[in-house]
Parts: C-alpha cells; sequence; structure tokens
C-alpha cells in the first residue's frame, strides 16, 4: 500500500469515527431522521455503484432487494434476535441474488434494465399475492426493539463496509475484469475473463448490501405493506444519485446522494403534491446537464486547474 | 490419434457456421503446425472472420470439431479458450477507451493460468509497449491513441496472454508503407519466438513476406491450401478474386 492510500484509509476512518459521534451533539430528532435518510441512500447508490459502475449494467432492481430485507424483518423481527435477522437477510438476498444473476446476466444493455425492472415488480406482485391469499392481511406491523440511533449507527458500518470492499475491489484483478467487462465484453472474454462468474460475484455482493439496509430501515416504518417496502422510486432514487455523483468513482455515489436526499426532503415538505413532477424534473436536469456525474467534473476541473486540457 | 495429428496445434475439422439461410463457413478443414505463419485468404465475405470467431469461441460452431493441442476446443467458451493459449485482435479494432496503454496490456495478462498484476505486471506491459513501439504513450488513455497505434495496443494486449496460437484479423491494413514494413518485421520477430501464427490479411506484400502457407476460402467453404506462390496462382483462386468486387480483382492481380 503506498503512503497515500495509507493516508486515505486513515482519514476514511476519523470521518467514520466523527459521523458516529455526531448524534451527541444533534438536539433535534429530525436532524438524526434526515441523516438516517442520507445514510440509507449513500450506502444503496454505493451498493448499486459497486456492480453497476465498472461493468455499466444499469439495474432498477435496487428496491427488489431493499423491499425482500424490510420483508425479513417484519416476519422475523419479532422473534429471532437482531443479528439473526440481519443474518437471515443477508442469506435471502443472496440467494435471489445469485438464482437472479445467473439466469439474467447474459443479458445486456437496455433488455437488462427492462428485466431487472420487472424483477422488483415481479418480487412485489408475488409479496403482494402471498399477503392476500395467504396471510390474509396486506399490511404489517414492524415490532422491534431498535431505536433510531441504532438504525443511524447499522447504516453508517454498512456504509463504512460497501466504501470499503469497493476501494478493495477496485484494486484488485477482479476490479480490473469489471472495467474490461464494462468497456468491451468480447474483448474480456477473449483475454480470459470468465464473465459470468464476475458479474454474478458483484451483482450478489451488491445486493446483500441492498437486502440488508432493506432490514435495518424497516423498523424506522412501523407499518409496510408491499407498495412502501416496494416502491420503485427507491431505484429510480438510487440510479440517479448514483449518475450524479458519478458511478465509476468511489464516493461519486456519496457525493449524488447527499445533495439529492436533502433536495427531495426539502421538496416533499414544501410542494408535497407537485413532489412526483419535480422528482422528474430533476431527473431530466441531471441526464441532460451532468452526464459525466459530479466527480467527472470535479476530475476534469482539477485537470485544467494543473495546465492540462 | 496418429502421429499427425499430435504436432498439428490447430485442427480445424469440418467447422461450420450458419446465420440463418446462409452458411458462412461451411464444412471447413485446415491443419497449422507449431511455429508456422499460415495466411487465411478470400475476397470480402468469404467467412474468414467467421472462421476466426469459431477458432477463438467468439460464436459458436453449428458442426464439425476444432482441436488445440490434440484437445477439443468447439465446445468451449472464450475465456476458456484464451486460457489455453489462443489470442487474437480484431478486424474493427476493439481498446479499452478510457483505460490506459499499460491498463489495456494489463488486462490481457490479468487473466491467464498464471495471472500477472500489480507491479510485476506493469513492468512486463512496459516491455511489450516497448516491444510494439507505443513505450511513450504507457499513461495514455487507448481511446486517444491513432487508429495504427491503436492496433499495436491491440497485438501488445494479446501478446500479454503469453499465446501458443496468434489470430491476426487484418492486422496489417491500413497501415503506410513504412509502418507495413515495421509491422512485417514485429511479425516475424514474433515468429521468430516460436509462435504459430494464423492472419486474415489482404495485403499481399505482407502476405508473401510472412505466409509460408495459405488457406484461401470463397463463399464459405476452402477452396485451395498449399504453399503461398503456389496457391495464389491458382486457377480457382485467380477466379474466386477476379469474379468478386473489383476491389478484389486489383488485389489478385496484384498478387
Amino acid at each position: 500500500m503506498s503512503r497515500k492510500e495509507i493516508l486515505a484509509w486513515a482519514a476514511g476512518a476519523c470521518v467514520l469515527l466523527g459521523l458516529a459521534l455526531l448524534p451527541r451533539w444533534l438536539e433535534d430528532d429530525y436532524y438524526l431522521s434526515l441523516l438516517i435518510s442520507i445514510l440509507m441512500y449513500c450506502v444503496l447508490a454505493t451498493s448499486w455503484a459497486l456492480f453497476s459502475g465498472p461493468t455499466r449494467y444499469v439495474s432498477l432492481a435496487t428496491v427488489a432487494f431493499f423491499g425482500l430485507g424490510a420483508y425479513v424483518t417484519a416476519v422475523f423481527g419479532e422473534q429471532l434476535p437482531w443479528a439473526a435477522v440481519l443474518a437471515i437477510a443477508a442469506g435471502a438476498g443472496l440467494a435471489v441474488a445469485l438464482v437472479v444473476g445467473l439466469s439474467t446476466l447474459r443479458l445486456s444493455g437496455v433488455y437488462f434494465v427492462i428485466f431487472s425492472f420487472g424483477l422488483a415488480e415481479l418480487v412485489k406482485q408475488l409479496v403482494t399475492w402471498w399477503e392476500v391469499n395467504v396471510t390474509k392481511d396486506l399490511g404489517r406491523y414492524v415490532f422491534v426493539d431498535i431505536t433510531q440511533l441504532d438504525i443511524y449507527w447499522q447504516l453508517l458500518a454498512l456504509l463504512a463496509l460497501v466504501l470499503g470492499l469497493r476501494a478493495l475491489v477496485h484494486r484488485s484483478r477482479l476490479g480490473l475484469a469489471l472495467r474490461v467487462i464494462g468497456e468491451d465484453e468480447t474483448v474480456a472474454k477473449h483475454v480470459g475473463i470468465n464473465t459470468t462468474h464476475a458479474k454474478v460475484l458483484l451483482f450478489t455482493a451488491s445486493a446483500v448490501f441492498m437486502t440488508v439496509t432493506g432490514a435495518i430501515m424497516a423498523p424506522r416504518w412501523t407499518y409496510i405493506d408491499p407498495s412502501i417496502a416496494f416502491a420503485p422510486v427507491i431505484s429510480f432514487q438510487t440510479l440517479i444519485m448514483a449518475l450524479l455523483g458519478g458511478a465509476g468513482a468511489l464516493l461519486g455515489p456519496v457525493l449524488g446522494a447527499v445533495p439529492l436526499v436533502l433536495l427531495f426532503e426539502y421538496l416533499g415538505a414544501h410542494f408535497p403534491n407537485h413532489f412526483s413532477i419535480l422528482l422528474g424534473l430533476v431527473f431530466i436536469v441531471i441526464v441532460y446537464f451532468v452526464p459525466q456525474g459530479l466527480s467527472g467534473w470535479i476530475t476534469r476541473f482539477s485537470r485544467r486547474k494543473k495546465g492540462r486540457p | 490419434m496418429t502421429a499427425a495429428h499430435t504436432c498439428t496445434l490447430l485442427s480445424v475439422r469440418s467447422a461450420t457456421r450458419r446465420f440463418g439461410g446462409l452458411v458462412a463457413v461451411n464444412q471447413l478443414s485446415f491443419d497449422l503446425y507449431p511455429g508456422e505463419v499460415v495466411g487465411l485468404l478470400g475476397p470480402n465475405g468469404s467467412g474468414k472472420t467467421t472462421a476466426m470467431n469459431l477458432i477463438s469461441g467468439a460464436l459458436p460452431a453449428h458442426g464439425g470439431q476444432i482441436l488445440f493441442n490434440g484437445q477439443p476446443i468447439h465446445a468451449l467458451k472464450s475465456h476458456q479458450i484464451a486460457r489455453l493459449g489462443i489470442a487474437r485482435t480484431f478486424q474493427l479494432v476493439r481498446v479499452l477507451g478510457p483505460l490506459s496503454c499499460q491498463d489495456n496490456v494489463i488486462a490481457g495478462m490479468a487473466f491467464k493460468p498464471r495471472p500477472l498484476f500489480g507491479k510485476a505486471a506493469a513492468a512486463r506491459a512496459q516491455e511489450l509497449l516497448q516491444r510494439v513501439g507505443l513505450e511513450r504513450h504507457a499513461a495514455l488513455p487507448a481511446g486517444e491513441l491513432t487508429y495504427i497505434d491503436q492496433k499495436r495496443l491491440e497485438l501488445a494486449r494479446a501478446l500479454a496472454l503469453e499465446p501458443r496460437l496468434l489470430l491476426l484479423d487484418e492486422w496489417l491494413a491500413g497501415l503506410n508503407p513504412t509502418e507495413l514494413q515495421q509491422g512485417i518485421a514485429l511479425i516475424r520477430q514474433l515468429q521468430g519466438s516460436g509462435l504459430t501464427i494464423l492472419m486474415v490479411e489482404h495485403v499481399m506484400d505482407a502476405v508473401h513476406a510472412l505466409c509460408s502457407r495459405c488457406v484461401v476460402m470463397h463463399a464459405g467453404t476452402r477452396i485451395a491450401e498449399g504453399a503461398t506462390a503456389q496457391v495464389l496462382r491458382d486457377p480457382e483462386v485467380v477466379r474466386a478474386y477476379l469474379g468478386g468486387e473489383e476491389d478484389d480483382s486489383r488485389e489478385a492481380a496484384h498478387a
């Protein structure tokens, strides 16, 4: 490891510690709840970019895994210890992602996008069907002994984990394999990369983080039903945050998630009736004006400052 | 298996590939022996690139067998074939645009059976870039290279795999006379190091200079095979070229 990298890891650890202690100085619960929203989307967008950043496979399946995790908490939260609930969520995410990954990662481009969106809807409809026909009750109450502060710390730990994993993957052979796949899958195969393995591995890792995020977030709602847990807008917001920040850069998704959660919070509070329209506008503006992401802007800007074109 | 088969490096036996009703490669058979440079010739659309794709696994064959070193490879996937030691370049050059030239070459060596990665890979990549004349561009994104330099980079990436067989798909096309001489010298040097090369090529000067043998295809089938000078005088080969487009007839006349 170079000196620069050691410094980066140390700086990361300091920021993490600072964030962990931050709630001590928060007097208003509103701010803690806002921080939780920010962290949730930081984790989701970074997990999304873990797979989609280098491979450029645009996935809209985020909420399929997120909702799955939320339901694991709703179903097992009362009977089992919390650690077991999280473990079950991770296992469920792993199993579903493996099945989905192995059967669909042969698709590419727009077909994969459509499929991933369909997957989220399919899971939602399946859960709805089950609740209506088997449990005879569409909604569920989530009674778990987890405080807001617990949620905050767990999300923070999860964010640290997924960022650390992304940094490690990026400098490994696997990271190179994914970047080659993202550029040209034919070339990837012809230099000896088992593209299916690499893609399924990362898709699964990314899905596990999303599922655990859903499990951690569920207690915050106290009541969930399929349209809350599997709301497609979660997938879209995750995607647009990663794109705004730049999915290729390590901190890109965080860079995109923080301002957008604040913006959506503001829009939701002040224009509750027009939220969807404004959300759409924000999407258009981002795709149109920041196609490279903020991290791309910053890189170009700093290059120009150094006098390079 | 007979003795003749065990010393062939690559053996294509009745390989067939269809696209809908079109038979792009029809019962194609030929052998390559270790250390040879063999030309795969034919007019445009005669199935040469498809044949290359069958060997490298980019396309599955619909019939026939392909043996590499005595081992059947026609049912293997591209990445498995690459790891066995067959590397290729592409007719339409494929470099990894945003990655640096050095990373493009490292991509070639990081996934072979005995992978190189990290510092050792960087040093080896620099050697290979030097070999193709790109040592000054190591840090440059591959997409910013000229077309010719991208071709050189692609060759360096193929060599990074340390292949036993190299497939060159019109690698010399589009070079100016000086570059062509450099290119020919480079391929000769590769042959000197023991590499076996199968090249699809339209530049007849290069074919004459490099290939001891040629296989000629027309409309998916093999119409001639043998020593280069002899094959190019073959009446059927001349007819295939003359019967083609104007472009092809000029090539044949030049041949």
